[in-house]
């Protein structure tokens, strides 16, 4: 048995040098061009900074050829961003240029920086999940393919953020998130009662279900569950207890989209995202109903929105009413809460718009 | 190969990098990366995942770290019938040396599929894909090179925070640190699974949340300041006269009100009573704003995703705590939390899930922290309130 809980390298080991001299001491920054930023320091230094979009799903080859690029021109440091894009620093400003032109070699974008939409916070889908009910790597190839000009430049209202998780679980600030795409189950759970006799426990899957929807078996010589379809909403937590009851189903399964969401305190406290298209189904390898949706609403935020008026920020003050009229999307009644806190967004005024 | 995932190669076309590709490249020289590409295109066709629920597997000394994953497609794609996931913890902040990227590389390119995340959304570097032989002799290399395994299951996951005081001028706290600190104070907490569900720490220096902590944790430490923020006069003038429109921009987007501009003396003032400190002037007027000199962290606890009643925002337990190492009241605070929770918590339920169910009174009352009005948007409108019964 080898070494256990050392825990992860110290930082600072891994910190360039004009970073660990100038740590505390940053005075200002400024976005000198889409996806290059300038820190300067109060001693007087300054790191430029090239922000570099990534598929987050990479062959250590990939990581080989960044490392390349930073040993090259950054001294053999760089870093990532909470969203998965790669930063490369250096204290020249004559190597600025050098690093974009060899990231753009290897096929990278240099961007993500202020009212931009930045890379997208996504989850494993297909790729690697069991509980998924989409791709998440496919469906953020197709989205960014199309909005990729809104990665290289600074032209929207301000930043929009995208968050694709491909379940409810949400691994991501998919709920918090300007655009969010989530995948969803839309049929009951289908319960192997042979299989689920062997691997489950029965009190701890009835209890899983958050609705009460999953009920002991009536026959009292079959150890299984039955589930009341008319109480399930398709959460499959009672499938991450219990491996018996799976969800997926290749017609039934499909995403929901929800907008503005965000998790910054400037101006308005933090919004949770709300439901904008409840179910559109899994159309892989494009996901064209989904793109061309989200493709909308940002060009209607973009044309509509204040300057600096966050998606959620912007809907608040035009009132859903117009967001929809305004996107064209339909309002149905599954737009209509009916879960815990279903009654705080229920409108309690005479206030609204035409 | 290609003819064998044509709904796939049409993801390697476009300006956006390409994850299709990256696969690919794997596969030249991994038959487990290959087989990936199968199961995915396999996938893509059916509409469903073909991975399988769970499967226990691990290394020695630690009960969580690596997710096991098995294929329910093994004699189509017997090189990835098991394709065990390992989460690796990353240095704070997410700076490396091009040595030690390297270093994972090598050593994931002999143990793995070659395939990997920088990063997962939790914040470890993710291996995605190996065999259950392989396991134990991965992780010892990874040892070996200065890495260990980050929170899988029902323990402590892997802390993360911004980059902070490393690089950036509004952090008032050094997020690095603090999340270099918890995560060797709680070694045991993420590596052995052992609560009601998962826990969340994730550390922001400054209101903007740049890691989603409010969010996502179920222990938030956002960055924040007692004092006034700084407004330099000259750099403001520099704002107006290079046509930057403080009065729309600026004084009309304050929230609170707080900001006063006199058009003749181009100059900004602040009423420092008024400001909520919510980021807004200083983020566009990096230069001539910046937060005050005393610092310190709001501290908020139950931000989770809606399994299973619901998505919450973390809510404020402390207003205002100072944040110098070696943060002894912050992990008394954790302990106390963990050890309520531990016991009071439901199988699957998360904090905020508990605190919502017993009531945020009985849980300040069994922390002992006092109540203060920071606390609530609003108290009650409702009588039905509980005294002593004494």
């Amino acid at each position: 048995m080898g070494t256990t809980d050392i825990g992860p390298p110290d930082y600072h080991t891994m910190l360039p040098g004009v970073i660990k001299k100038n740590y505390g001491k940053w005075k200002y920054h400024e976005i000198i061009r889409p996806g290059v930023l300038k820190h300067v320091s109060e001693t007087g230094d300054v790191v430029y900074t090239v922000r570099v979009g990534s598929p987050r799903l990479v062959s250590v080859d990939f990581i080989r050829d960044i490392c390349d690029v930073a040993d090259k021109y950054c001294e053999g440091h760089l870093r990532f961003t909470s969203r998965y894009n790669i930063e490369l620093m250096t204290g020249d400003i004559a190597n600025v240029d050098k690093v974009i032109e060899a990231v753009k070699k290897l096929g990278l974008p240099v961007g993500g920086t202020g009212a931009c939409i930045s890379n997208i916070v996504h989850t494993q889908g297909w790729i690697h999940c069991h509980s998924a009910a989409t791709d998440a790597s496919g469906l953020v190839k197709s989205v960014m393919d199309e909005l990729y000009d809104h990665f290289t430049n600074m032209k929207l209202p301000a930043l929009l953020r995208i968050s694709v998780a491909c379940c409810i679980n949400m691994c991501g600030a998919v709920h918090c998130s300007d655009l969010a795409i989530v995948g969803v189950h839309t049929k009951p759970p289908k319960v192997d009662n042979e299989k689920l006799a062997a691997v489950c426990e029965i009190p701890t899957t009835i209890r899983s279900c958050p609705t009460g929807a999953i009920r002991r078996h009536p026959d009292e010589n079959i150890k299984s569950v039955v589930v009341r379809e008319d109480l399930c909403m398709y959460c499959a937590n009672c499938f991450t207890v219990c491996p018996a009851m799976p969800l997926a189903d290749a017609m039934g399964d499909g995403v929901a989209l929800y907008a503005g969401g965000k998790v910054s305190n400037a101006r308005k406290p933090p919004m949770f995202s709300r439901m904008i298209v409840p179910y559109l189904p899994n159309n892989p390898p494009r996901w064209p109903e989904v793109v061309d949706i989200i493709k909308g609403v940002v060009n209607v935020y973009a044309e509509h929105a204040r300057k600096y008026e966050r998606m959620g920020e912007w809907i608040e003050r035009i009132g859903w009413e117009t967001f929809f009229r305004l996107t064209g999307i339909p309002f149905t009644e599954q737009h209509i809460d009916d879960f815990t806190h279903a009654v705080e967004t229920y409108r309690t005024t005479t206030q609204f718009k035409w | 190969m290609d003819e064998n995932t044509p709904l796939l190669d049409e993801l390697e076309k476009g300006p956006w990098p390409s994850y299709v590709k990256e696969i690919k490249r794997a596969a030249k020289k991994n038959k487990a990366a290959k087989d990936l590409l199968g199961i995915q295109e396999l996938s893509y066709k059916d509409k469903v995942t073909h991975w399988k629920h769970g499967g226990i597997v691990g290394v020695t000394g630690y009960g969580g770290g690596v997710i096991g994953r098995y294929s329910d497609v093994p004699e189509q794609f017997p090189n990835a019938a098991s394709f065990h996931t390992i989460r690796v913890n990353h240095p704070g902040g997410w700076f490396y040396t091009t040595k030690a990227l390297r270093q994972i590389c090598d050593v994931w390119e002999k143990f793995g599929s070659g395939m990997t995340n920088f990063h997962g959304s939790t914040g470890d570097i993710i291996l995605l894909g190996t065999t259950t032989e392989n396991l134990q002799p991965c992780f010892d290399a990874l040892a070996g090179i200065g890495f260990d395994l980050g929170g899988s299951g029902s323990a402590l996951r892997t802390i993360a925070g911004c980059v902070g005081p490393a690089r950036c001028e509004w952090s008032t706290i050094d997020t690095l640190n603090i999340v270099h600190d918890l995560t060797m104070e709680f070694q045991d907490e993420i590596h052995r699974p052992r609560w009601p569900y998962k826990f969340k720490i994730k550390a922001s220096g400054c209101p903007n949340d740049c890691v989603a902590a409010i969010a996502r944790a179920d222990f938030t430490i956002i960055g924040t300041w007692r004092d006034s923020l700084r407004i330099d006069q000259n750099s403001v003038k520099e704002y107006a006269e290079k046509g930057f429109d403080i009065h729309k921009l600026i004084v009309d987007r304050c929230p609170t009100d707080a900001l006063e501009w006199d058009e003749k003396k181009k100059e900004l003032t602040l009423k420092p009573e008024d400001c909520v400190r919510c980021m807004h002037c200083i983020n566009k007027m990096p230069k001539a704003i910046r937060p005050g000199v005393e610092g310190g962290a709001t501290i908020m606890i139950g931000g989770k995703a809606p399994i299973i009643k619901g998505a919450y925002l973390s809510w404020v337990l402390i207003p205002f705590m100072k944040m110098e190492p070696p943060y002894h009241e912050m992990k008394e605070l954790l302990r106390k939390i963990w050890d309520w929770w531990d016991e009071h918590g439901r199988t699957r339920e998360r904090l905020a899930e508990l605190v919502e169910r017993v009531g945020l009174k009985r849980f300040l009352r069994e922390m002992g922290i006092k109540p203060v009005p920071q606390m609530v948007f609003k108290p009650r409108a409702n009588p039905y309130v509980f005294f002593d019964k004494k």
